[in-house]
């Protein structure tokens, strides 16, 4: 049995829109095109509570994209976060005395690192670690420390 | 007195006698179901058998691949258009009482790669190309094609079979994409287009949040099941059709509602499994 050209020509068709599909899925739709930098290094920064930073979270330096979170560990001796952060190999002139903070994107976004560079002269390799970090804001604690503060102000509350 | 009674034994064996029949009827259909869930895996096994075969002559392959996948292209794109422009134009609706229409890309490609894609997908494949292949294979046994078949040494399992099995396997996954893709470029001419949403929003927002293993491959994965229980149930009902025209008849309304139930029993149970953490 054979099968006609025209319909050779449209199954293979078919099967080109099918990949053509899946790749526009792959690469418009998810994040796969994202950060994939060619070379990377890994640094490191402690934190005192990471709120809702997760793996593969942005990491900013002024706004611009430089890198993302590769993985969060707990160290059971210190009861600190440790954040692994893989920056793109094109920026590897940070200070070591970069302070690292984990930042909400608008009200409700996601959370991210945001490095604000110092003025140290030595600057941050493979495997160096961050000392300066500033947690997450937890709104409860903020909003507690809010009205401890308030009633502070207000002398001894009325019972 | 004695007759009165005797009449009254009679009538009450007799209630207990339609009773146990009745008990009796539900234990036959039972057996059926298993004799025929049996007989089912059995012509799985019997069509995959079907493969080394089909890699030597793939025109059987092509073949059905036109009749199953290319004839399928037309009601899976306009469908996933029209899925895709009113899942912006009804996300757009509740986001927007939020000010966060800038989540519309977001909201409408995860409910399409995750889970309308495939599921959609398998039930317009279910009604489009299932109900063919029942009706095809059903015709063919009722007019002793297949018995025809094998009486000149050719098995129709390999020969019938299997190609129009590895192609609904193989067009399904294909097609889900396409719908996917196309659904969400609907929900980009109805989001960006007609209501505003901001460009880069839409395309920003998916792009980071859509991850293309936890999402896209599991959706690849779904509608590679779906089209395999799909095809399956489509070609077993036709296989094991009654050979009359009532029987065929039955047989494809079977394939649609099987395949219907299976689909979106399935889905829960894959989606409890993969996106349950």
């Amino acid at each position: 049995m054979k099968t006609s050209k025209t319909t050779e020509l449209m199954v293979g068709m078919f099967i080109a829109v099918g990949a053509a599909g899946l790749f526009v899925l792959a690469m418009q739709v998810s994040n796969l095109s994202g950060f994939t930098p060619a070379n990377s290094y890994t640094i490191t920064a402690r934190f005192e509570n990471i709120g809702g930073l997760k793996a593969r979270s942005p990491v900013t330096v002024g706004g611009v994209r430089i890198g993302r979170v590769a993985s969060i560990d707990y160290d059971n001796d210190r009861f600190e976060a440790i954040v692994a952060l893989e920056m793109d190999g094109k920026y590897d002139q940070f200070p070591d005395d970069t302070t690292a903070s984990i930042y909400t994107a608008g009200l409700l976004g996601e959370q991210y690192v945001s490095l604000e560079p110092g003025g140290s002269e030595d600057v941050l390799a493979e495997g160096s670690e961050i000392d300066l970090t500033q947690s997450a804001l937890v709104l409860e604690k903020l909003v507690s420390k809010f009205l401890f503060d308030k009633a502070a102000e207000g002398g001894d509350p009325e019972p | 007195m004695d007759r009165y009674l005797s009449i009254t034994r009679r009538r009450i064996t007799g209630k207990i006698y339609s009773m146990l029949e009745w008990v009796r009827q539900l234990g036959r259909s039972g057996i059926g179901q298993f004799e025929k869930l049996g007989r089912a895996n059995l012509f799985l096994l019997n069509t995959l058998a079907g493969l080394p075969e089909l890699v030597r002559r793939p025109s059987l392959l092509v073949k059905q691949l036109w009749s199953v996948g290319v004839l399928s292209l037309l009601i899976i794109v306009v469908s996933g258009l029209f899925v895709g422009m009113v899942l912006a134009l009804q996300g757009y609706n509740t986001l927007v009482d939020f000010g966060a229409e800038e989540s519309l890309g977001v909201a409408v490609a995860l409910s399409i790669v995750r889970e309308l894609g495939p599921v959609v997908t398998a039930l317009l494949f279910a009604g489009r190309a299932g109900s063919a292949l029942s009706a095809e294979i059903g015709l063919m046994k009722a007019t002793e094609q297949l018995s025809g078949m094998e009486m000149m040494a050719v098995d129709p399992m390999h020969r019938v079979i299997s190609p129009r099995f590895f192609a609904g396997v193989i067009s399904m996954p294909l097609l889900a994409a396409i719908f996917s893709a196309v659904g969400i470029y609907g929900g980009y001419f109805v989001g960006v287009g007609l209501l505003g949403v901001d460009d880069g929003a839409y395309w920003a927002q998916m792009q980071s949040k859509v991850d293309f293993y936890d999402d896209v491959l599991n959706g690849v994965i779904k509608s590679l099941v779906f089209g395999w229980v799909v095809t399956w149930i489509a070609v077993f009902e036709g296989y094991d059709a009654i050979p009359t025209s009532e029987g065929v008849s039955r047989a494809t309304t079977r394939t649609v509602v099987y395949s219907a139930f299976a689909v979106l029993g399935l889905d829960f149970i894959l989606t409890a499994l993969m996106f349950g953490d």
